[in-house]
């Protein structure tokens, strides 16, 4: 087994609709046998002689051995390049890069492990429960999204975990509100040692704060950050780039590709997100318009 | 590796045409996971500037038709990093490496070359000219033959005796010509033809600039015709000029098309975002090409389109299509 990523033709098992998301199973072995949770996958989009360019970096929601190694994608079809991937048809062959990125850092000693997905970014909290409960680790679940429709894997977390609770905003399912309104009450209930999520940016930063007012480290994938902003996803292309401080104190804008997208919460400078923050290294000391308009 | 692609730029001499574009390819590190860096005719790395830049906020790139706009802000470790952290690995691998410098004055130019003179294991260096000037309120070196000559000259005058210098130009000028004997008069000895190209979206949800920046370069297929221009008008005026051709190659015809026009190299840039195995693909794909025109050698192919209808350039016989030693 090695560390380093492929690129391989993937041939396509199934593609599903899972409430408002795609769920998408390829055969890739090499990719299935690298994985750990937490990492992501590069698609080119559009076929051989596309004009789209961009890579799409989408979580994995789980690897399984059948056929060989199969990998297990969960999105939303709402732009084109996401779109034409949910129009493949079993046997279509997709160019697939993977896997990427850093995964979920795991505790060595089998600890309580709150695990929060939003939307399809829920999709790729399960992997990381897989591994979790083999390692003799409690495992309960924060499942979130706007309605019933965006909520992933509610079933799925009642099955597996020793908890799973659901929030959604117009209360369609499970209680009304947002992650920030039951997860303080969650973690006190489960005694949670360490919380990890994959979602949507606001919930992530909720999350990281909860988490730092209990004393508690967080783990979350910038996911969805990385889908906005990432071209390449193998870390060559620097248009993902986001605030993390490090160690000593420095801000240094960080690849959500390659250097996450799991991060440690607490690292994270949540609400600089889309700046360059005024102290970080290399910002900007003037600003200008005309400063480095091409490149 | 056949000596069918072997090529001369200059005074550089590569084993095949096939570089990596400027700020495309990382450090070479993230390509490495994919293909060995050794099988490229050279890797060019992004353009170092004397210090460590953040660049410009997200969003920093989008999509267009055929291309990609990215307004980046040139970020990058800075040359003290670079040199300790980056180079030193290139060269370790045995990769050919061309670095590019950039700056925003004519003294960081002259300074980074400077730097580079006793650093051991350089191939060339390339100008990336296409850099706003503060010292002229931000107007770009690579817009004005005299701005671009003066950047040219002292990296010239600061670069190591020898070592060969190319000038990376911008296609969005009135005369690329002009700028393009400008920088060979100033002592560059091969230009690369082109960067980016200054263009524009606008997000129609938002309804405002797609970037954080406004306008970006385009970059992608959506430039190879320019790209193309600009190669062939240079070298209709500078045949003995050596080229480096780049913007919107993705295939081996791609490629082919800069060399007939007049390139003896060609860089990948965008393609490796959408496929990071491209630079052995596209130089597999080329000499395919060349084989299958009976072509023998790369040099016989440079500049072809120049010459007139219905002239044959050197054929190889198919039954020994290696077999071209003169
Ligand atoms: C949330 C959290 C809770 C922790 N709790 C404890 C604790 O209670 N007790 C304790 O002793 N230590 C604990 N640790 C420390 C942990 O066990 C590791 O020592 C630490 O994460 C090492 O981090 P690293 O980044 O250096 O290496 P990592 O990148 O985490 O790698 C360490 C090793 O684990 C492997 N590895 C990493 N991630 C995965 C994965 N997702 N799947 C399979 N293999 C993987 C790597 O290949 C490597 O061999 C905790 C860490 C975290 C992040
Ligand atoms: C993200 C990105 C970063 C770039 N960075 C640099 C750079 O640092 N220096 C430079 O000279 N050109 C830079 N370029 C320009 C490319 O090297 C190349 O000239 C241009 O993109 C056209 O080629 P392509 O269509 O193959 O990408 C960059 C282009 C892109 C898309
Ligand atoms: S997506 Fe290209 S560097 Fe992160």
């Amino acid at each position: 087994m090695s560390d380093t990523p492929v690129q391989t033709s993937a041939t396509v098992l199934t593609v599903r609709q899972v409430q408002d998301y795609r769920a998408m199973t390829l055969v890739a072995p090499a990719i299935a046998e690298r994985f750990r949770p937490g990492q992501f996958v590069a698609l080119a989009v559009g076929g051989e002689h596309t004009s789209r360019l961009v890579r799409r970096c989408i979580g994995v929601h789980e690897v399984k051995s059948d056929y060989g190694g199969t990998v297990e994608l969960v999105f939303a079809d709402t732009e084109p390049g996401t779109a034409w991937l949910a129009g493949r048809r079993s046997r279509d062959q997709i160019d697939l890069v993977g896997p990427l990125g850093r995964p979920f850092r795991l505790p060595r000693d089998p600890v309580t492990c709150l695990l929060v997905g939003g939307g399809p970014g829920g999709a790729a909290v399960f992997a990381l429960a897989d591994t979790l409960l083999r390692r003799g680790c409690r495992v309960h679940f924060v499942l979130a999204g706007a309605s019933a429709r965006q909520v992933f894997g509610s079933r799925m977390a009642q099955r597996i975990g020793d908890s799973s609770a659901v929030v959604t905003e117009d209360g369609s399912m499970g209680e009304k509100g947002t992650v920030r309104d039951v997860l303080p009450r969650v973690i006190e209930e489960t005694g949670a040692d360490v919380v990890y999520g994959c979602g949507p940016t606001a919930l992530l930063r909720s999350l990281t704060q909860i988490a730092g007012d209990f004393g508690l480290p967080s783990q979350v994938s910038v996911e969805e950050f990385l889908q906005q902003t990432g071209a390449c996803g193998i870390g060559v292309c620097m248009t993902c780039m986001l605030p993390v401080h490090g160690e000593d104190g420095v801000t240094r804008m960080v690849r959500a590709c390659a250097d996450g997208p799991v991060l440690r919460g607490d690292r994270v400078r949540w609400g600089d997100l889309g700046t360059i923050p005024f102290d970080a290294l290399g910002a900007p000391r003037v600003l200008s318009v005309s400063e480095g308009g091409l490149q | 590796m056949s000596e069918r692609v072997t090529t001369t730029l200059g005074p550089l001499e590569l084993p095949n045409p096939v570089l990596t574009a400027s700020g495309c390819g990382g450090t070479g590190r993230e390509l490495a996971q994919f293909f060995d860096l050794t099988r490229l005719g050279a890797f060019v790395t992004t353009s170092v500037m004397a210090q460590a830049r953040a660049g410009r906020p997200t969003p920093r790139v989008t999509e267009t038709p055929s291309g990609l706009l990215t307004a980046m802000g040139l970020p990058g470790p800075g040359v003290e990093t670079f040199l300790e952290r980056d180079l030193p690995w290139l060269i370790e691998q045995e990769v050919r490496t061309i670095v590019s410098v950039a700056g925003s004055s004519v003294e960081e130019y002259g300074d980074l070359a400077r730097r580079l003179r006793n650093v051991p294991g350089v191939a060339a260096i390339e100008v990336n000219v296409a850099c706003p000037n503060v010292e002229d309120r931000g107007r770009m070196f690579g817009w004005h033959p005299a701005a671009a000559a003066s950047v040219v000259r002292a990296v010239r005058a600061h670069a190591r005796p020898g070592l060969p210098v190319f000038a990376k130009l911008a296609p969005d000028v009135t005369d690329i010509v002009t700028i393009a004997l400008a920088c060979v008069d100033a002592g560059a000895d091969g230009l690369t033809l082109i960067n980016t190209m200054d263009a524009m979206a606008i997000d129609p949800q938002t309804l405002r600039p797609a970037l954080t920046g406004v306008s970006g370069g385009l970059s992608g297929p959506a430039v190879r015709p320019v790209a193309v221009r600009c190669v062939y008008q240079v070298h209709a005026a500078l045949p003995t000029t050596p080229i480096i051709g780049v913007g919107g190659i993705s295939t081996g015809l791609d490629a082919l098309e800069f060399i007939l026009a007049g390139a003896s190299a060609v860089a990948v840039g965008t393609a490796l975002f959408h496929d990071p195995a491209a630079g052995p693909r596209v130089l597999r794909e080329l000499e395919e090409a060349l084989a299958a025109r009976r072509i023998g050698r790369l040099a016989d192919a440079v500049g072809l389109a120049h010459k007139p209808a219905g002239y044959v350039p050197p054929q190889v016989r198919p039954q020994e299509p290696e077999k071209e030693k003169l």
